[in-house]
């Protein structure tokens, strides 16, 4: 964990807590043996997050540019009317 | 999608939240319309190539919107949004949730709070959506029902349609 905590410029207990939400998502693991606590990285778990968020950024960005295109009908109908 | 309107796609993995910031070349009471009466929503609302039915829509505080997004092959993914509160033309908070034909809500499956703001840009208009999940644990389960439900395959090509289109360009 200190080796992990070194390159930030962040006191340890805070760190700890950053760890701490981490891995109550999920996305890391740790593991304490004597006074040694050691993460370790979910990769398929925080793949499949990426996954899931790129999605979702899908499905708005699709689902807007239908609106754009019935936006522009429905003012270029006003116009018309 | 027009290059010059807006659009942020934010995930805050600390507060389980997505907020979607998107601009709209129209007045706000046309926008505000699109997503809240049934004809306009059933004309937009499913990403391509899915399309939207709606079964079910009382826009009102206590209401709720009963939709299928259906893919090109029939089938049909079942959603509701219930209205929690409702300030036109300026927002409403909903709740998602995953349920089937019937209107019958999915128990096991999280739902996320929609909180959805209308506001003024100029000539545009700026709709802000915040899904709000109520722990990291929800967001998993959505996640993993995400993989598994077969929406994830038919978005995996809409995701590469559009990587090629170059719409993805802002980060994720």
């Amino acid at each position: 964990m200190g080796e992990l905590a070194e390159p930030f410029n962040m006191a340890l207990p805070s760190f700890m807590k950053h760890v701490g939400v981490l891995e109550s998502t999920g996305l890391i693991r740790s593991r304490k043996r004597g006074r040694i606590r050691t993460c370790t990285l979910e990769r398929k778990k925080l793949a499949a997050a990426e996954r899931w968020f790129a999605d979702q950024r899908a499905i708005w960005a699709s689902r807007y540019q239908n609106l754009d295109s019935l936006l522009e009908t429905l003012t270029g109908e006003d116009r018309e009317s | 999608m027009k290059a010059e309107l807006q659009f942020d796609f934010l995930v805050d993995k600390e507060k389980n939240s997505i907020t979607v910031k998107r601009e709209f070349a129209a007045e706000r009471q046309l926008v505000w319309d699109c997503h809240t009466k049934r004809e306009l929503l059933d004309r937009w609302f499913a990403p391509k190539p899915l399309t939207t039915k709606t079964k079910h829509m009382e826009f009102k505080e206590g209401g709720y919107w009963h939709y299928a997004m259906i893919t090109p092959d029939g089938q049909a993914f079942w959603n509701r949004l219930d209205y929690q509160s409702i300030s036109p033309i300026d927002g409403y908070v909903a709740l998602d949730g995953f349920c089937d034909e019937t209107g019958v809500v999915n128990p096991d499956m999280p739902r996320a709070r929609w909180d959805v703001a209308f506001t003024d840009a100029k000539a545009r208009t700026l709709v802000t959506t915040v899904v709000l999940y109520s722990s990291a644990d929800d967001v998993q389960k959505a996640i993993d029902m995400g993989l598994k439900d077969g929406l994830a395959s038919t978005l995996e090509r809409l995701d590469e349609l559009l990587h090629t289109m170059g719409a993805t360009a802002e980060q994720v």
